[in-house]
């Protein structure tokens, strides 16, 4: 799901350390959360709306400037099917 | 004096009346950078000819006679998560290691226009996740008090280099304490400004609804000054507010008679060392009789920060980090099938602390364990919250140490991710809450600093700035410099 090879070194290391961490963040069941609300963000933001100007775009040239693989002003991408 | 010993308020007067020129600071600058840098590994990268012709532009400014801006001359360092157009911007990460950004942070075009100099781009923990600079691609960072220990993180570059005075001032980031904890172990200020107070655009995202630029410097005026510059509304980020300019400098001439302190015992709790304790106690002694009055509190809520702030924390970073798949930046891997391309990619491009960060964030978000963990958290983040709200109701600001340890020697903790997670348990709280707050230099024990928390309702950065100022200038620990050299 999340797209991360894992080496077989990894996968040992990480069920360890993972557990032990899950197994402390259980503390929450502890809490007692009837009837909240949860906080996503602090501020409760609804729809900011800023005018909607055109402004210049990045060139293209350096739109990609930090792509490692291209073409032409294309990005070129690994094989999908 | 030299020019790299002077404060920004110095710095500034000096280079107004003439008296230095921003010429003479980049080299000063540059001069201690050669000489302690190998030793200290505080940037990842530095910039010194474009610092140079800043500095150069900026002194024909002068001649000229024009005002300069509020940083004039003053060299800053700036941590390697804030974009800098045409300056390579790495995260300290092997994924971002050749990532040259197109544009300017809003932070870093407000520094510019006030004439600042930016001398470099520093060290920090791998995309702002860690409490050590340990976890860096490019090596840690050493603490300039005792080089065998961390300097705290994540913005440990940008402490040392204050601290060693390789940079006059700088810029961090503190998600949940990553300001705020080098600030401490390096006997420096460190402020980490109100949610919304300061853009967040150009600052390359961990977690979003958490994190915040602010400053790290001297002192706490240096610390106000800095901050003045950055915290400006601005269009490009959504969650920057419209507020009135906190005008903190002016709040300096004030008493502190009559203001109200709480010290929460969860804060002091299990954990904390005793050298600590007692300068934290000290510190609330020293206020007491400067006119602030305290009482102990509690907050039981705070119990729950620490895993409410890492459930949150990891499962925006596994979201956010998930635009890293090497196509558009980044680095990428050799394979034929995008799914293999991508898995490798990411393999190899980040450390193994942002790995195990996206795969429990990955599970948090889960189907099945969303409301078991992330939900749940969520929920906690309202607790603490409400717990908060009833604080201000008592009391002007809380107090409690920033990190309830000393700095801890390198490749201590990096083994058990777990301890090192435990070292946040005084800072993350107010990441959640959405509130500021300061670190600022309290004690020494066995030679090493101590960090004082000063904590402070949403947007009141006057008063925990106010108090720390007048602590500071009642007390010399400030002043003392690492003798390491």
């Amino acid at each position: 799901m999340a797209k991360l090879e894992l080496s077989e070194k990894d996968k040992k290391l990480f069920t360890t350390q993972l557990n032990e961490i899950l197994r402390y963040f259980r503390k929450i069941d502890e809490a007692d959360v009837k009837d909240l609300e949860p906080t996503y963000h602090v501020m409760e933001l609804k729809n900011v709306l800023r005018e909607d100007k055109p402004v210049p775009p990045l060139p293209t040239k350096q739109a990609l400037q930090n792509a490692p693989e291209k073409e032409k002003d294309y990005i070129k991408a690994p094989k999908i099917v | 004096m030299k020019p790299y010993q002077l404060t920004v308020q110095e710095t500034v007067e000096k280079t107004r009346a003439g008296e230095l020129t921003a010429k003479e600071a980049v080299y000063s600058l540059y001069d201690r950078i050669e000489e302690y840098e190998d030793t200290l590994n505080a940037y990842v990268t530095l910039t010194k000819e474009k610092a140079l012709k800043t500095a150069k532009a900026i002194d024909a400014k002068r001649k000229r006679g024009r005002k300069l801006g509020a940083l004039a001359g003053v060299c800053l360092a700036v941590k390697d998560n804030i974009c800098i157009k045409d300056v390579k911007t790495t995260c300290s990460s092997r994924m971002l290691a050749n990532f040259i950004p197109p544009y300017d942070a809003s932070v870093t075009e407000q520094i510019k226009r006030e004439d600042a100099i930016i001398i470099g781009k520093t060290n920090m923990d791998e995309f702002a996740m860690g409490s050590s600079t340990e976890t860096s691609y490019f090596g840690p960072t050493k603490n300039p008090w005792n080089v065998k220990r961390v300097p705290g993180g994540s913005s440990g570059g940008s402490a040392t280099a204050v601290a060693a005075e390789e940079a006059v001032a700088a810029l961090g980031s503190d998600t949940g304490g990553s300001i705020r904890c080098p600030a401490s172990f390096c006997s420096v200020v460190g402020l980490k400004p109100t949610y919304g107070l300061v853009s967040r655009y150009g600052l390359i995202a961990f977690a979003n609804s958490l994190e915040q630029i602010g400053p790290v410097t001297k002192n706490v005026h240096d610390c106000a000054m800095l901050l003045q510059v950055i915290a400006e509304h601005d269009p490009k980020d959504s969650t920057s507010v419209k507020t009135k300019q906190t005008d903190c400098l002016k709040h300096f001439k004030t008493t502190i008679r009559g203001l109200r302190m709480g010290v929460p015992k969860e804060l002091l709790g299990e954990g904390t060392d005793d050298k600590v304790e007692k300068a934290v106690w000290d510190a609330v002694l020293k206020l007491e009789e400067l006119g602030a009055t305290y009482q102990e509190t509690s907050i039981p809520s705070l119990d729950y920060a620490l895993p409410a702030y890492y459930l949150i924390a990891m499962s925006e970073a596994s979201s956010n980090l998930a635009r890293y798949d090497g196509l558009r930046y980044g680095y990428r891997a050799v394979g034929s099938l995008w799914s293999e391309v991508f898995a490798k990619g990411r393999r190899t491009g980040f450390g193994a602390e942002v790995r195990r960060r996206i795969i429990l964030g990955t599970y948090a978000l889960s189907t099945g364990y969303y409301d078991e963990y992330y939900l749940k958290a969520l929920k906690v983040r309202t607790l603490i919250r409400k717990d908060f709200d009833r604080s201000w109701k008592k009391f002007d600001v809380l107090i409690s140490p920033t990190m309830p340890i000393l700095p801890f020697k390198i490749g201590e903790k990096i083994s058990d991710p777990l301890a090192l997670y435990l070292c946040d348990i005084d800072t993350v709280s107010v990441n959640l809450m959405g509130g500021c707050a300061i670190s600022l230099p309290c004690g020494f024990a066995s030679g090493l600093p101590i960090g004082l928390q000063i904590i402070g309702k949403p947007f009141d950065e006057a008063s925990i700035i106010k108090v720390a100022h007048t602590f500071e200038q009642n007390t010399s620990h400030h002043k003392k410099k690492p003798a390491w050299h």
